[in-house]
């Protein structure tokens, strides 16, 4: 550690160990569910019903994750899932851009009704039985559409883009451009998003992560089980406790089944969670910056 | 500004509306795109709102539908289960917004002051991982955390002697573990804005109050506070702009038969009678009117705001 301490006085040693064990509580108490899930799933069903985990796995087995990765309906839905994040977050990016880069230019005449339309929506919606109807009636039920267009834009990710556009990219440099005969479109694809990597990772990430932990879209527009999204089938398993566990023959066949059940849930946590974690660490760096850029007033 | 000297300018010197508007033709044709999407999106299911005063008849569509003035208003108003649900919204957030104000703030203010680099960063990192966590999997680890049965919590009650205990079957229960859990998820999360505030806080006033005598604690409340006050008030701000709209997801799958009397909000009375029995324009009447209140709330929140000489949203 730095020598910081010249300026420690006795109350200062008081607040720092107190904001210290405030720290240590808050990691303590938020690492240790996830430990706990990991360690549970590589162990034993027999183990985890008992309660001999606590924080390494006990009877190490990959029971659990064989059955996880032999469950057709959790497959289809990762497949699902990982079609409506790939498609959804490509679109998204496409309409938010769209809207951010003209509205970050002065010259754009009406700039200020086009935010105004924009802004509204913020404040009020239709809500969902209209939102419904209006999906409905295109007639996106039971289509993949219906998973990726009604929640497609985000006005606020659309904000903090415009907001980036603006102050990163110089009048000068749009100005040079114009004088060279550069049209918009060509600025935009040459100019802009070469230099707006930082906050195209960051609303990028948030996209995505919104399409692949969204459920409330599939459960109104879908019927089909062939297109349930990864959390729709997680749901059943998690929440409602629906586990196909047939063709129980005696008592001692259904103790080993439910308890397989139990350990399947820790299982499917994990492995629900990881692809959106692996993301992470790579746009971290962007993260706290696109945050800021958010808190920043429109 | 150079502006090149063949566009037309107007009496005052800038350059002419129509004019700029043709020669920058392609913005409009970039947002012509994400103009359509919310004119699809959000405007025409604000045209739906009607049906609030309309008995919904599918083959005539909503324009045709009969109007019913402000019936379905009177039913719900009258309805015994209105306030339970309207106070169960009200509640629910209130209690979240409190908590999740103070901790996110503290949790910011601890890692600020924390010397060491690697360890901040990997407290940051551990704090902010849930937030990636999807609802569902979010009230799975609830569920199996508070299993009566397997659930951590109760081997650790049962350790210490005490009894097993179902506590997603208790409506007093139900507020805290949505609360408490929301705060779990989010806390690291919401310390970033306020940690990336205090990070602009200016080194020469925490110099001036070190020479000046302060001890660390006086700083933080006299000058690291102070200053990223403006943040605060805008995430207050928002947070009361989202109070009618708690979190539907999350409340929708944490509910069972034995906690609805504590957990059903207006959201999910809306999903279950529009959705669920087909009753849309009750349906709709009752999300206008939560719709309504977000709106009256947010406007006096910002309003507030103002009058204390605090910038607003707007």
């Amino acid at each position: 550690m730095k020598k910081r301490t010249v300026y420690a006085t006795g109350a200062d040693r008081v607040l720092s160990v107190f904001l210290n064990a405030f720290l240590w509580f808050w990691i303590v108490v938020i690492a240790y569910p996830l430990i706990y899930v990991v360690a549970a799933s590589f162990s034993s069903s027999h183990a985890v019903i008992s309660g001999k985990v606590w924080l390494w796995p006990v009877e190490p087995s990959l029971r659990a994750y064989r059955a996880v990765f032999n469950n057709g309906q959790i497959l289809s839905g990762f497949y699902n899932s990982t079609v409506y994040m790939v498609l959804g977050t490509a679109i998204s990016l496409v309409l938010t851009v769209l809207a951010a880069y003209p509205l970050s230019r002065k010259e754009l005449v009406g700039g200020r009704i086009f935010s105004g339309l924009f802004l509204f929506t913020m404040l009020f919606s239709g809500g969902l039985i209209p939102t419904y109807l209006v999906v409905k009636d295109l007639g996106l039920r039971n289509t993949i559409w219906a998973m990726i267009l009604p929640s497609a834009f985000s006005v606020w990710n659309m904000i903090i883009t415009r907001t980036y556009f603006q102050t990163a990219i110089p009048d000068e440099l749009y100005e040079a451009a114009q004088l060279d005969g550069c049209s918009d479109f060509r600025f935009l694809n040459r100019i802009v998003l070469p230099l707006s990597g930082p906050i195209l990772a960051v609303i990028g990430l948030y996209y995505a992560v919104g399409n692949w932990n969204g459920y409330f879209n599939a459960l109104l527009y879908l019927d089909a089980s062939r297109l349930y999204p990864l959390q729709l089938v997680l749901r059943d398993i998690l929440v409602l406790g629906n586990i196909d566990i047939s063709m129980v023959k005696d008592f001692d066949e259904m103790v080993r089944k439910q308890g397989l059940a139990d350990l399947l849930k820790y299982a499917v946590i994990v492995v629900a969670s990881v692809p959106v974690m692996v993301l992470y660490p790579f746009i971290q760096r962007y993260f706290v910056k696109g945050v800021m850029i958010g808190a920043v007033k429109g | 500004m150079t502006v090149p000297s063949s566009i037309p300018r107007n009496r005052r010197g800038r350059p002419n509306a129509l004019a700029s508007m043709v020669r920058h033709w392609q913005l409009y044709a970039m947002i012509l795109l994400p103009v359509v999407y919310i004119g699809i999106f959000n405007y025409l299911p604000m045209y739906g709102v009607q049906l609030a005063f309309k008995r919904f008849s599918p083959s005539r569509g909503i324009a045709g539908s009969a109007w019913v003035g402000l019936k379905y208003f009177q039913i719900f108003f009258t309805s015994p289960s209105c306030w339970q649900v309207v106070w169960n919204t009200l509640s629910v957030s209130v209690y979240s917004i409190a908590i999740n104000f103070f901790f996110p703030i503290a949790l910011a203010v601890a890692l600020n002051e924390t010397q060491h680099k690697g360890f901040r960063k990997t407290a940051q990192m551990i704090t902010y991982a849930p937030y990636f966590i999807s609802t569902v999997v979010m009230v799975g680890l609830i569920m199996q955390v508070l299993d009566p049965r397997l659930g951590i919590v109760n081997r650790i009650v049962v350790t210490l002697g005490g009894a097993e205990t179902n506590f997603m079957g208790k409506p007093e229960l139900f507020k805290s573990i949505y609360v408490w859990s929301g705060l779990w998820q989010g806390i690291g999360y919401s310390a970033i804005i306020y940690l990336a505030a205090l990070s602009g806080v200016s080194p020469e006033l925490q110099e001036a109050a070190i020479i000046d005598g302060c001890n660390r604690g006086q700083r933080i409340w006299n000058v690291d506070l102070p200053s990223i006050t403006p943040t605060i008030v805008i995430m207050l701000i928002m947070s009361f702009g989202f109070v009618m709209s708690v979190g539907f997801e999350k409340v929708f799958l944490m509910q069972n038969n034995l906690n609805l009397s504590s957990s059903e909000i207006i959201a999910t009375y809306v999903y279950k009678v529009g959705l669920i029995n087909a009753d849309f324009g009750f349906a709709t009447a009752i999300g206008l009117f939560n719709s309504v209140v977000n709106v009256v709330l947010l406007v006096g929140a910002n309003s507030i705001a103002k009058k204390m000489n605090q910038p607003g949203l707007w």
